[in-house]
């Protein structure tokens, strides 16, 4: 019994061989390389930064009063928070009609799709197939510019208003929104949307960047000859993060 | 101190008369091969080599020494308000060469004052305690103890100090500012910081501090992320987080308490420059300035004091962590015992990491928050003191009957657990918030928070520096300047911060720039010169230590492999380890790190890299078994 080699090898010490055990050292105890690990611990502080501004959208937004009408009655004005689908009802090319949330779905469904294409990448770079990562990454990165230029085209025409506008609380008309005023409701609503959409818009520029960066050392092999497509599976997991967190940031701005 | 001490690298002291039964062990490895060279010897420039160097050792004593450089500016700016708060009719002129148009007509700038306490909280806070501390100790430690020949990623490693660097260019450039540095406390709260036209400090310094900032939390993101990978990944073989030095749990909790709470700062951060820069409302609302109402409305000031002290109470912990690691680690060599509750004491920091989280507003009692949101926290707060007083008995059990080596580490060690005794009292009385309502703001907090988490941290950095000195420099420091400065620093620590309790109850309030106005207050000024001889004492002190670490790294007497006689790998390194610490193979581990004393062995120590094969006579009756 003694020296039983298939002991050892289940992580049982002898009086001089270190333990072997998936904690024991001398290994990856999550079976997942530094960097990687790197990319999740980021991400975890990445989630902490998003909290703290979802939660400053709840507190600030419960401070302020609710249309308490019905819902066909709602008219923007200062006093109360707006009911999100009377702010956003447009869609590119379709002037005065009233659409609520659809083009945001549309946004929304294009980022999902981006997430299916990420994997589709990463999958392919298991199978070292450098046709296909390049592929995927090049439709990723349609679908994520695409987001980005819906992003700029809902921003536009946020900012733009309507023609009618709104009768501020001087007497004065306003159209659209900034940092310092807006026809839709308390100032603090412009300044939530503009702050926390454009902290995700700016993240998935990031993300946009580093795929084209990853599409280019794709294309030079640089993976290829590194034996492994890892780094790709680094930026999906960033990639994957930024769209949940669109889903929070769609559920807080536009749905409730 | 060095008895006893092995020049073998890989000596195992515990080797019994039938030490060579059986097999040999696999992994028992003899040094000096000189297969791995190539970690020790490429010629680089220097600049590579001591400037944008890569190598964990070399960055801690960057972090360490810009550290010090930031402690003496920190110093040298509560001299100047104590000077002020001794002598308040004093003059200040002979001060005029240095500090310029802040001197007027001898009296110093009350926007002056407020930019010192503001700037000394910042700079102590987060330069010193933050970065001088953690950065150093858990750059210089982790790959040392945990076995590995670097931080995960070196690159990565070498930025976080260089974004600290910048950082802290920032900072100290901003201590010229015409209009002067930030001065709305160090925990900048709204609308004093977010309207520039409110105080001079408010300005420039104020964005200076915010981008200095913003740059600190880059930094620690990149070294925390760092700390915690390497420490689950780059383990040697046999090192299970059961047999991991107290010291690496406690760097690593710290690491994970920093990058879950230094982004919200960041958020903070973030939205206070858009109500700065941009117009938005965010933490403002109803204010009026000379008369004139201001455009903001909806936001709430309340609400940065969440975000800041989510960031800001976890820091406090950020800060004294690593100390409480470094000074278990102290007492135990120094002891020649095993540290009382090994478990206990992971279990205790790990209790605090998580209950750090969940007491931020106790900060927040007198904020006008919901009283019923104040009892809860107040009721988490005093959870706290369970972990704490957990790690202080075990302390004391630790040094009960050890056989005492009192070196200078030593004494700093024990200073700590003195100093955290009696500051953490202090804060049984103000985690009530019955009790906090009379006490907040005064200088009953300051003293509170100066002895559990200032000079206990400080104390904390100078027993890590004492003891891991012969690591880095290859030399010893001088243990009798150790003891003048540590008899001056621990007198003079209480001296300054006991009688400050006093003066707290009796109402002084905190950041005021002059009493003179109340009668009240009259009788104290005797107490105040007292506090302000006895700081400006403590700090001169400060230089016998600076002295003794310069004079030491160059002229001190060379240090021995293991100066201590401890057990931690970091002491089976030779004595000036290269890039990469091991010249041959990284040593296994089979023991925990506290085998001092062991019944049955003939040395009083036996380093973790030992097999129990060679210590038959001391194998406790589990370990006898294993091989069965």
């Amino acid at each position: 019994m003694a020296h039983d080699v298939s002991l050892q090898s289940t992580g049982t010490a002898t009086l001089d061989a270190p333990r072997t055990g998936t904690w024991d050292g001398g290994n990856e105890p999550f079976k997942a390389s530094y960097g990687k690990l790197m990319m999740w611990f980021f991400l975890l502080s990445d989630a902490f930064t998003f909290a703290a501004f979802l939660t400053t959208y709840g507190l600030i937004r419960h401070k302020h009063a609710v249309f308490t009408g019905e819902a066909k009655d709602f008219v923007f004005n200062t006093a109360y928070w707006p009911i999100p689908d009377h702010v956003f009802n447009a869609f590119p090319g379709l002037h005065g009609v009233n659409l609520p949330l659809a083009f945001v779905a549309l946004m929304t469904m294009i980022l999902i799709f981006s997430s299916v294409t990420m994997v589709l990448a990463v999958e392919a770079g298991h199978r070292m197939d450098k046709a296909d990562v390049q592929k995927w990454l090049l439709w990723t990165i349609l679908f994520g510019a695409t987001f980005i230029s819906s992003q700029a085209w809902e921003w536009s025409h946020f900012i733009h208003g309507t023609e009618a506008g709104t009768t501020m609380a001087d007497g004065t008309v306003f159209h659209g929104a900034n940092l310092a005023a807006n026809q839709y409701g308390p100032v603090l609503f412009a300044d939530l949307f503009f702050f926390i959409t454009g902290f995700h818009g700016t993240h998935v520029f990031s993300g946009v960047c580093l795929l084209i960066w990853c599409f280019i050392a794709t294309t030079n092999g640089t993976f290829h000859k590194r034996g492994h497509y890892e780094m790709i599976e680094k930026i999906g997991l960033y990639w994957h993060f930024v769209d949940l967190v669109w889903v929070f940031v769609f559920t807080f701005f536009y749905l409730v | 101190m060095a008895i006893n001490n092995p020049n073998l690298p890989n000596f195992s002291p515990a080797v019994e008369s039938q030490g060579g039964i059986g097999t040999a062990p696999v992994s028992h490895v003899a040094h000096g091969h000189g297969e791995h060279d190539e970690h020790e010897h490429h010629d680089q420039h220097w600049m590579w080599k001591y400037v944008f160097s890569q190598d964990h050792k070399q960055i801690a004593k960057q972090f360490l020494i810009t550290g010090m450089l930031w402690a003496i500016i920190g110093g040298l700016l509560s001299s100047l308000f104590r000077l002020q708060l001794g002598w308040p009719e004093g003059t200040m002129e002979w001060l005029k060469p240095v500090l310029g148009h802040w001197v007027e007509a001898g009296k110093l700038n009350p926007e002056f004052y407020l930019a010192l306490v503001t700037m000394h909280g910042t700079i102590m806070v987060f330069f010193v305690l933050t970065a001088g501390l953690s950065g150093t100790f858990s750059n210089f430690l982790i790959p040392l103890q945990v076995g590995a020949r670097d931080m995960a990623s070196g690159f990565m490693n070498m930025l976080s100090y260089w974004f600290f660097f910048l950082s802290s260019v920032v900072m100290f450039a901003s201590l010229f500012l015409e209009t002067g540095p930030a001065a709305a406390g160090w925990t900048i709260y709204p609308p004093l910081s977010a309207l520039p036209q409110a105080i001079p400090g408010s300005g420039m310094g104020m964005t200076m501090w915010l981008v200095s900032m913003a740059l600190f939390i880059v930094s620690q993101l990149l070294g925390g992320v760092n700390y915690v990978t390497t420490v689950i990944n780059l383990r040697t073989r046999g090192m299970s987080m059961s047999k991991l030095p107290l010291t690496i749990w406690a760097f690593f909790l710290t690491a994970i308490l920093g990058i879950l709470s230094f982004p919200v700062l960041f958020s903070a951060a973030l939205l206070l420059i858009f109500d700065r820069s941009f117009g938005t409302s965010f933490f403002l609302s109803d204010i009026y300035i000379a008369g004139q109402a201001l455009p903001n409305q909806g936001g709430s000031p309340v609400l940065f004091q969440h975000l800041f002290w989510f960031l800001g109470h976890p820091e406090v912990y950020i800060v004294i962590m690593p100390a409480m690691g470094m000074v278990s680690e102290v007492l135990a060599t120094n002891a020649r015992k095993p540290i009382f509750g090994y478990r206990a004491m992971i279990g205790s920091l790990i209790g605090i990491s998580l209950l750090s989280f969940v007491v931020w507003a106790h900060h927040m009692f007198v904020t006008g928050m919901n009283p019923f949101l104040g009892s809860v926290f107040m009721f988490l707060t005093l959870i706290i003191a369970v972990p704490s007083g957990v790690k202080v008995f075990n302390w004391l059990a630790t040094l009960w009957r050890g056989n005492i080596r009192f070196t200078a580490a030593m004494l700093f060690a024990i200073g700590f657990v003195s100093l955290f005794i009696s500051g953490g009292l202090t804060g049984i009385i103000l985690g009530n918030a019955t009790l906090d309502i009379q006490m907040h703001n005064t200088y009953f907090v300051v003293a509170h928070f100066h002895l559990v988490m200032g000079s206990s941290a400080f104390f904390g950095l100078f027993a890590g520096v004492y003891h891991w000195f012969p690591k880095m420099f290859g030399r010893m420091m001088d243990e009798k300047l150790g003891y003048i400065h540590f008899w001056l620093t621990f007198a003079g620590v209480y001296l300054v911060f006991m009688p400050m309790h006093y003066v707290g109850i009796a109402g002084f309030p905190r950041r005021y720039y002059a009493w003179t106005g109340f009668d009240a207050f009259s009788q104290f000024a005797d107490m105040n010169k007292f506090i302000s001889v006895a700081a400006i004492l403590a700090f001169f002190a400060q230089f016998i230590f600076i002295i003794n670490f310069f004079y030491s790294i160059f002229r001190g007497r060379r240090a021995t492999e293991n100066p201590w006689n401890s057990t931690t790998l970091e002491w089976t390194t030779p004595i000036e380890p290269g890039h990469g610490n091991w010249p041959g193979e990284i040593p296994a581990v089979y023991r925990w790190p506290y085998d001092y004393s062991k019944p049955g062995s003939e040395a009083d120590f036996i380093p973790q890299t030992v097999p129990y094969s060679q210590t038959q006579s001391s194998n406790l009756p589990y370990e006898k078994d294993m091989g069965e």
